[in-house]
């Protein structure tokens, strides 16, 4: 496949983590299917450390890959790290990804931070990395390019 | 790895003996035809017949054929040549919001250019509507240019009640045939088109050579400046083997019509029966009947179209897809947008497009392979049928 690299395809054809956790102590989604790509993950975090992460996805190759690789990534870091993780270490990871996919990696960093964001509304922990987020506030269409009117 | 092509309406491959009739034309025979010696003179008449060949599949006379570089060219020459000739009568054009992008860049084009276009729209199986079109008729207009079939949901247009519309108004009428020609009966004098764009390469023969049949007596303004070509019409060295191969083509395609039809109708109905007996969640678009044979467009819920082509690809099936993932604009198919399609499933559809060398297996083992990557990306898919959108 001429237009992903090997890390991206493997990840897209067998990506890791797929799934619903049971009980999960965060839950977090982001995008929308009308813009083409939908993140839903959840996370199992004890003694502030993400012990399990795992998600669902709609979306392409690239929005698939990015969540497989990110969930990867946040799997036994603390909540502080995770919360750390940017959407350029998400393309690092992958080796990168064709410039105008590159806006899919954003998905999987914006869904960990909700999910986040939700076990701290949960706990009422609070976190540096969730400093000014607001899981309402609709980034993503923005970012996309996602224009159409819902 | 089994290899399974279903994009025809992409581009098709050179027939074997398309290719052996085009081969001597690179070579022994590789004469200008404007040459006045023997090797000229003979290439002027292969090209003469070759146009008559390609005359012939669309009903039109050898002289109303104008080789051009592809069907884009032929598009681009039968909108703007119109526009300009009919300058002085008028400025307005009407369209569909359905084109494709030879024609639909064309009109915005011309609109840059002080013209009015009126896009007009398909019902939800993408048909246009006759009485839309005769109410966007004003004393302006001096063109309706209306395509023959969609390229991506396949469905035909009313060609011949059209073109009696534009007579009744004395407006030019062009067809971009481009998916029609070869798989639909054609004739363009009980049509009544006065413009009708064609390409080789969706009918078995080459890329690079498409043509433009002109109604005789309508003198479109030369579209290419230079030598005295294809009737002073269109400059340029004629792409003899294109054209040798253009022409061929045509004559098999003339010859099996019929066949091809029938053929291809019954694997793309077989086709489409399984994939709905079998995967739930999915939908044809498009109407059924006023279709090209070999035309399947389908919508797979709850998973995205890129995904999706990218997976059967990895199983040696090649389709294309109305996502926008898959788009460098990254815009969904403006075609699915106009028969109404909501944009969460319009990232979802694929289309199936079925050949002359499909054969049933090939089908069979995309409806196998279907079933399994179907599955699989709805098993990642964070969308269900239990969960709705």
């Amino acid at each position: 496949m001429a237009m992903y690299n090997d890390k991206v395809m493997d990840h897209f054809m067998n990506p890791h983590n797929v799934g619903e956790i049971e009980n999960a102590d965060g839950i977090g989604t982001y995008g929308s299917p009308i813009c083409g790509d939908m993140m839903k993950i959840s996370l199992k975090i004890e003694d502030d450390k993400i012990v399990d992460a795992k998600f669902k996805t709609f979306g392409c190759g690239s929005a698939i890959a990015s969540s497989s690789v990110a969930t990867d990534m946040i799997i036994g870091k603390s909540v502080e790290e995770a919360l750390a993780l940017t959407n350029k270490d998400v393309l690092d990871e992958l080796g990168g990804l064709p410039a105008i996919k590159e806006h899919c990696s954003v998905l999987a960093d914006h869904a960990i931070r909700s999910a986040v964001y939700d076990y701290a509304q949960k706990t009422g922990k609070t976190y540096k990395g969730l400093e000014g987020f607001d899981p309402n506030e609709d980034e993503h269409e923005h970012e996309h390019g996602c224009q159409i009117e819902e | 790895m089994r290899r399974v092509y279903l994009d025809y309406s992409a581009t098709t491959p050179v027939k074997k003996i398309v290719l052996d009739e085009m081969i001597p034309y690179f070579t022994e025979k590789f004469g200008n035809p404007s040459s006045l010696y023997e090797l000229g003179a003979s290439a002027k008449t292969d090209l003469n017949i070759s146009r008559e060949k390609v005359a012939k599949l669309i009903g039109a006379s050898e002289r109303e054929i104008y080789f051009t570089s592809c069907g884009t060219e032929a598009d681009n020459w039968a909108v703007i040549g119109s526009a300009r000739l009919k300058k002085k009568y008028g400025n307005h054009i009407i369209t569909t919001k359905i084109e494709h992008h030879a024609i639909l860049h064309s009109c915005e084009y011309l609109e840059k250019n002080g013209y009015e276009v009126t896009y007009i729209g398909v019902d939800e199986k993408g048909i246009v509507n006759l009485k839309e079109l005769e109410d966007a008729i004003t004393s302006n207009t001096i063109l309706i240019s209306i395509m023959f079939a969609n390229n991506e949901i396949g469905t035909i247009q009313p060609i011949k009640e059209i073109g009696e519309i534009a007579k009744k108004h004395n407006i030019l009428f062009h067809t971009d045939a481009v998916q029609a020609v070869g798989n639909v009966d054609i004739n363009v004098k009980e049509l009544g088109v006065d413009m009708l764009s064609m390409s080789a390469h969706k009918i078995y023969g080459p890329k690079g050579i498409g043509a433009l049949y002109i109604r005789k007596g309508l003198i479109l303004p030369s579209y290419m400046n230079g030598g005295a070509q294809e009737n002073k019409r269109r400059a340029g060295t004629e792409n003899l083997a294109g054209i040798v191969g253009f022409g061929k083509a045509a004559e098999l395609a003339k010859e099996g019509l019929d066949e091809h039809i029938k053929k291809i109708t019954s694997l793309r109905n077989y086709f489409i029966k399984e994939v709905l007996d079998k995967i739930p969640n999915v939908y044809v678009n498009g109407d059924l009947e006023k279709r090209l044979p070999g035309n399947a467009n389908l919508t797979f819920e709850f998973i995205e179209g890129e995904a999706l082509l990218l997976y059967l690809d990895m199983n040696g099936i090649s389709v294309s897809t109305g996502s926008a993932c898959s788009s460098a604009s990254l815009v969904p198919s403006h075609v699915l947008d106009a028969i109404g399609i909501p944009v969460e499933k319009i990232h979802g559809s694929l289309r199936f497009s079925i050949g002359d060398f499909t054969t049933k297996e090939d089908l069979d083992y995309t409806v196998e392979v279907l079933i399994k990557v179907v599955d699989k990306l709805r098993s990642i898919s964070s969308v269900s049928n239990e969960k709705g959108w």
